[in-house]
């Protein structure tokens, strides 16, 4: 079945055949799911420009350091793979949210958040080391364009970090109410979105280094 | 994997009610051998050096998707048209955005004066 199709015809095995155009608005939570989808790729595209300005100064360090003298690809790793265990136990952390499971939610958010803090700590030691080294924002257009990008990832898992908190603090007073359910996934699907543009960054900043 | 048995299958959310233990443990794998592969060609000699960008750029894209697949359940399936074709479009706009800005800037360096000469030019 072509995309066409799929979105004028109802889908086969569907109960209910009534077409899209007589069935009335998405439920709630598809529209707030679907418009949270749709913020996180807005913000993604922002992440691209920040990526095709890092790209485009990588080369201009005015004399300054350049990124092979600067990063620690095992520093990198150890960061790469708290983050990646931390989308692990988000997704966990989703599934006990669905059993509607307040231990399991607050067991999961609690390692999500320990890993997310961990991968915090680790990039503001390397940003302090590098900034006391004389290798600030303000040394050269690279290390502007590294601190913005990078900076800006860092800053997204600081908010996300909160909004685990203040999400915990709204199941422990509210309980699983409908609102509450919505802004879990939509945090959960944030969480997930700061991994992909981890990827990016560590591809593209710390493993392209060597050209 | 269970269908969901409530909302109908037409309309879907991204990363609800699709997941599973096995799935993430799955998504985990992947994305962890993919890692370490990255991490791997990116310091070692045994791989003919003009190959690695690519290669690097590879396993990055292949990451990203088992984190759609796994993580964010997105799927090119009956149902989630609307989640992929904004996923496309997104997408799009970042290869635009990236491949475009590098494309003009090149272009703009390549064909700028050499600052001391433009600094004679001044006198």
């Amino acid at each position: 079945m072509s995309l066409a199709d799929d979105l004028t015809t109802p889908v086969e095995g569907d109960e209910d055949k009534t077409p899209y155009s007589e069935r009335g608005p998405a439920p709630v939570d598809v529209v707030a799911g679907f418009g949270f989808w749709l913020f996180l790729l807005s913000d993604i595209v922002m992440f691209s420009a920040f990526f095709a300005a890092y790209a485009v100064l990588v080369d201009h360090t005015a004399g300054g350091p350049d990124g092979l003298k600067l990063f620690n690809r095992t520093y990198v790793l150890i960061e790469t793979m708290c983050l990646l265990l931390s989308s692990f136990t988000c997704g966990l952390c989703s599934l006990a949210i669905e059993r509607r499971d307040a231990r399991g939610t607050y067991l999961w958010a609690a390692a999500t958040v320990l890993l997310g803090a961990t991968f915090l700590g680790l990039e503001l030691s390397e940003f302090s080391r590098m900034i006391a080294d004389g290798a600030g924002p303000t040394r050269s257009a690279f290390l502007s364009a590294f601190f913005t990008l990078v900076g800006t990832h860092g800053l997204h898992v600081t908010l996300g970090l909160l909004w685990f908190v203040s999400m915990m603090a709204q199941v422990a007073t509210l309980g699983f109410r409908p609102i509450v359910v919505r802004r879990l996934l939509c945090l959960t699907l944030f969480w997930h979105a700061l991994d992909i543009v981890w990827i990016g960054v560590f591809t593209i900043v710390y493993l392209g280094a060597r050209w | 994997m269970s269908e969901p048995t409530t909302t109908a299958k037409a309309h879907r959310t991204p990363g609800k009610g699709h997941g599973s233990v096995a799935g993430y443990l799955a998504g985990l794998g992947f994305a962890v051998v993919l890692t370490l592969t990255s991490f791997w060609a990116a310091g070692t000699d045994t791989i003919w050096e003009p190959a690695v960008p690519i290669l690097l750029a590879a396993l990055a894209i292949g990451q990203m998707g088992v984190h759609v697949v796994f993580f964010f359940h997105i799927s090119s399936g009956p149902g989630d048209a609307n989640n992929f074709l904004a996923l496309l479009f997104g997408v799009f706009v970042v290869g635009l955005v990236v491949f475009g800005s590098m494309l003009i800037m090149a272009n703009l360096d390549a064909n700028m004066v050499p600052m001391d000469k433009l600094m004679r030019m001044q006198r």
